[in-house]
C-alpha cells in the first residue's frame, strides 16, 4: 500500500456479465478533497464501478479501497465515512421519510440519528417529512438520498447521476450542494453524462466508454490537450469539402448541417483561406472553435469507425447538443474573414 | 433544497470510533417493517379469522366434528379447540401464513431496490439477514400463538376450561393440560421454522417474493404428497411435513417423546442448511438491482 491512503484507489477492476464486460480493468485515483468527475455515455459501466467501489459486487479481478479498506474483505467497516447512492436511491415505499432515515441512522449507528434534522432540512424535505416515500417525486426521492448519505457525515460522497431527472432548478440545487459540500472538505466522486455538469463541478475526471477508461486527468489539462479545430462556413459546402480535402495539413474534417470543422495548424488555415477563394467558394466563417469538453467527449466516446459524412449534408458525427453549445461558442468569437 | 441550510460539516479530526449497530437494533427495525407492510396482517387476520370460523360455526351446528382426534371433545371443553385447529390447518394454514412473511422478507427489499440502500450502511451483511431470520421466526410464534390462542380462548369462553381426555383416554387436568398446549405449540414451531428456513431459502435465492411463497408451500406439499404414496412408506419419517403432527405425542400419557426427537433433529436436517445456504448466497451475492 502506498504511503499515502487515498479516499479512492482501484487497480485494475473488471466486472463481466455474461458476454459483456462491463467494467474493463479500470484504475482510479481519487485524491482526498477533490470533485472527482466519472463521466461516459449510456451503458459505459459508471453504475457497475460504483457498485464495486461500494461493495455491493464482487469485482471478477482487481479490487477497490475506500481509505486504504477494501469492502469486499471488511465489508461495513470498509465504508466508514463513505456515503452515497447508485442509480436512483431507494427507500421503503410504505414508510415516511423520517421512519426511512431514523431506519438508516440505526444501521448507521453512532450518532447519525441526532443529524436527521439537519440532513431534512438541508434538502429541503422537512415539511413533507412525514408523508410516505411512496407518494414521493423522483426528484424528492433524489434529495432524500442525499439527505441519507449526510446522515453518514462522509468524507467521501460516491454519487451517481445524482442530477438525473431533475428540474433545472433541481439540478442547480444539486448542483450547488455538491459545491458546498466539496468545500467543507468531503471529496466527491459523481457520475455523469453531462459534460457541462462535469466541466462545472470536477476538478478532475476520468471519461469511461464501454467499460474502459480513455482518459484520467484534470480537467484543464484535457481543454489543452486537443489540437486546434476550426470551423468554417461557406456558400458552397461541397466544394469547400473537396477543398479540404486536397489541402494538406488538414485533418478530421467533419461535416455538419451548420457547415464543415477541421484540424489543422494557423499557417495552414491561411493558405486554405487563400485556396478557397481562387476555388470560387465564399467563406462566411472562419473561426478557432473553442473545444468544448461536450465535444471532446463525444469524440472520445464514439466509434471512429462510423462512416463518415459525405457531402449530403447528413449530421454524420455532430450531434444536436454538441452543436448547441459548439455553435453558441462560434457564434460569439465570430470573425469577419 | 436550500442553498443557505447548512450542511452537516465534515470534521477533519478522525472522528470518535461510532457505536455499530447490533443485530437487536437491526431486528426491531425488521419488526416495524413488518408492522408497517399489508401483507403482514393478512397472515395474522386469517391466524384469528380461523379459529373465529371454527368456533362460531360449531356454535351454530349440532353435527361432530369427526375424524380427528379430540374432535369428540370439541363441546366438552375449550381446551380441545386449539389440538383440532391445528391438526385441521397444520400442514397449509400456518405453513402459508409463515412463506407469507419468511418468503417475502428479504426478496422484497430486491424488489423495492432498498438492499443497495442498506447495504451501503455501517451493517455487515450477515447481520442483515440474521436479523430478518430473527424477524421471520418471530412472526412464526406470534401466528401460532394467536391462532392456537384465539380458539382457546373462544373455546373456553364458549365450553368452559374443563378437563382433557388425552389420546390414550386418560383425562388430564386443566392446569396440566394448559402447560400441554403450551409445550405442543413449542414442538409444532421446530418444524414450522425449518419450514420458515426453507422460505427465507427462496426468498434470498429467487428475488422474488411470490417465487419464494409459493416455493416454499409447494415444497410443504409436495412433501404431504410423498408421503401418502404408499410405496414410499419408508420415506414418510424424514419428511418435514410428517413432523407437524409429532405435538401429539405430548397430549398422550405417558407422553410418546420419539416423534418430537426425530422432529427435532429432521427438522433441523431441512432448516440449517437452509438457513446456511440462504445466508451464505445473501453475503456473496451481487447487489444489482434497484
Ligand atoms: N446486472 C447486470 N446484468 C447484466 N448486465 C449488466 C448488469 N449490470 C450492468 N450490466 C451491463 O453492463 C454495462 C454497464 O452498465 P452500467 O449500468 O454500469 O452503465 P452506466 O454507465 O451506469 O450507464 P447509464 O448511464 O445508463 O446509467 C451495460 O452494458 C449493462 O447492460
Ligand atoms: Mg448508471
Amino acid at each position: 500500500m502506498s504511503a499515502v491512503v487515498h479516499p479512492i484507489e482501484a487497480r485494475g477492476l473488471v466486472k463481466r456479465y455474461d458476454h459483456i464486460t462491463a467494467v474493463d480493468h479500470v484504475d482510479l485515483t481519487v485524491e482526498a478533497g477533490t470533485v472527482y468527475g466519472y463521466l461516459g455515455p449510456n451503458g459505459a459501466g459508471k453504475t457497475t464501478s460504483l457498485r464495486m467501489l461500494l461493495g455491493l459486487i464482487r469485482p471478477d479481478e482487481g479490487s477497490a479501497r475506500l481509505f486504504g479498506r477494501d469492502p469486499i474483505e471488511e465489508g461495513a467497516a470498509a465504508l466508514e465515512g463513505v456515503a452515497g447512492f447508485v442509480e436512483a436511491p431507494r427507500f421503503y415505499p410504505y414508510l415516511s421519510a423520517r421512519r426511512n432515515l431514523e431506519l438508516m441512522a440505526t444501521l448507521d449507528g453512532g450518532d447519525a440519528g441526532d443529524r436527521i434534522d439537519d440532513a431534512l432540512a438541508t434538502v429541503d424535505l422537512t415539511e413533507r417529512e412525514d408523508d410516505k416515500v411512496k407518494g414521493y417525486s423522483h426528484g424528492m426521492r433524489q434529495r432524500l438520498g442525499i439527505a441519507a448519505a449526510l446522515l453518514r457525515d462522509p468524507r467521501l460522497l460516491l454519487l451517481d447521476e445524482p442530477t438525473t431527472g431533475l428540474d433545472p432548478a433541481g439540478m442547480r440545487d444539486m448542483r450547488q450542494l455538491v459545491r458546498r459540500l466539496a468545500a467543507d472538505g468531503i471529496t466527491v466522486m459523481l457520475s455523469s453524462h453531462l459534460m457541462t455538469e462535469v466541466e462545472e463541478l470536477c476538478d478532475r475526471l476520468a471519461i469511461v466508454r464501454s467499460g474502459r477508461v480513455i482518459y484520467e486527468g484534470g480537467l484543464t489539462e484535457l481543454l489543452r490537450s486537443t489540437g486546434q479545430r476550426y470551423r468554417l462556413r461557406t456558400t458552397d459546402d461541397r466544394r469547400a469539402a473537396e477543398v479540404l480535402a486536397h489541402q494538406g495539413g488538414v485533418g478530421e474534417v467533419e461535416q455538419g448541417e451548420d457547415g464543415l470543422s477541421f484540424a489543422a495548424d494557423e499557417g495552414i488555415v491561411a493558405e486554405l483561406s487563400i485556396a478557397l477563394v481562387e476555388s470560387g467558394v465564399g467563406l462566411t466563417a472562419l473561426v478557432p472553435a473553442a473545444a468544448s469538453l461536450e465535444d471532446l467527449f463525444f469524440e472520445l466516446t464514439e466509434d471512429a469507425a462510423e462512416p463518415s459524412p459525405s457531402g449530403s449534408g447528413s449530421v454524420g458525427r455532430t450531434r444536436p447538443e454538441a452543436r448547441s453549445s459548439g455553435g453558441a461558442a462560434a457564434l460569439g468569437e465570430q470573425v469577419r474573414s | 433544497m436550500s442553498a443557505t441550510a447548512s450542511a452537516p460539516r465534515a470534521t477533519a479530526a478522525p472522528r470518535a470510533h461510532s457505536r455499530r449497530p447490533s443485530i437487536a437494533g437491526i431486528y426491531v427495525w425488521e419488526l416495524r417493517k413488518l408492522r408497517a407492510q399489508k401483507r403482514t396482517y393478512l397472515g395474522l387476520g386469517s391466524a384469528v379469522v380461523i379459529p373465529v370460523i371454527f368456533v362460531v360455526s360449531l356454535m351454530l351446528q349440532s353435527g361432530d366434528v369427526n375424524d380427528v382426534p379430540f374432535g369428540r371433545y370439541v363441546r366438552q371443553t375449550g381446551l380441545a379447540i386449539p389440538p383440532v385447529l391445528l391438526l385441521f390447518s397444520s400442514i397449509w394454514l400456518l405453513p402459508l401464513i409463515v412463506s407469507l412473511v419468511a418468503g417475502d422478507i428479504v426478496a422484497n427489499e430486491d424488489g423495492n431496490g432498498t438492499l443497495k440502500t442498506i447495504l451501503t450502511r455501517s451493517v455487515d451483511r450477515q447481520q442483515i439477514w440474521l436479523a430478518k431470520m430473527l424477524a421471520a421466526f418471530t412472526y412464526a410464534v406470534l401466528a401460532l400463538v394467536l391462532f392456537a390462542g384465539v380458539g382457546l380462548l373462544l373455546g373456553g369462553l364458549r365450553y368452559g376450561f374443563h378437563p382433557l381426555t388425552s389420546l390414550s383416554g386418560t383425562r388430564i387436568g386443566a392446569g396440566r393440560a394448559l402447560a400441554l398446549m403450551g409445550a405442543s405449540l413449542l414442538a409444532y414451531l421446530i418444524p414450522l421454522c425449518a419450514l420458515a428456513a426453507i422460505a427465507l431459502l427462496l426468498s434470498t435465492v429467487t428475488r422474488n417474493s411470490a417465487a419464494a411463497v409459493v416455493g416454499a408451500l409447494m415444497a410443504s406439499l409436495i412433501m404431504q404428497l410423498l408421503g401418502v404414496i404408499s410405496g414410499l412408506g419408508f420415506l414418510k419419517p424424514y419428511l418435514l411435513s410428517t413432523q407437524f403432527d409429532a405435538w401429539q405425542g405430548l397430549l398422550r400419557e405417558p407422553a410418546d417423546w420419539a416423534p418430537i426427537v426425530r422432529s427435532a433433529w429432521v427438522s433441523a436436517c431441512y432448516g440449517i442448511p437452509a438457513l446456511l445456504i440462504g445466508l451464505t448466497n445473501f453475503v456473496r451475492r451481487d447487489v444489482t438491482g434497484g
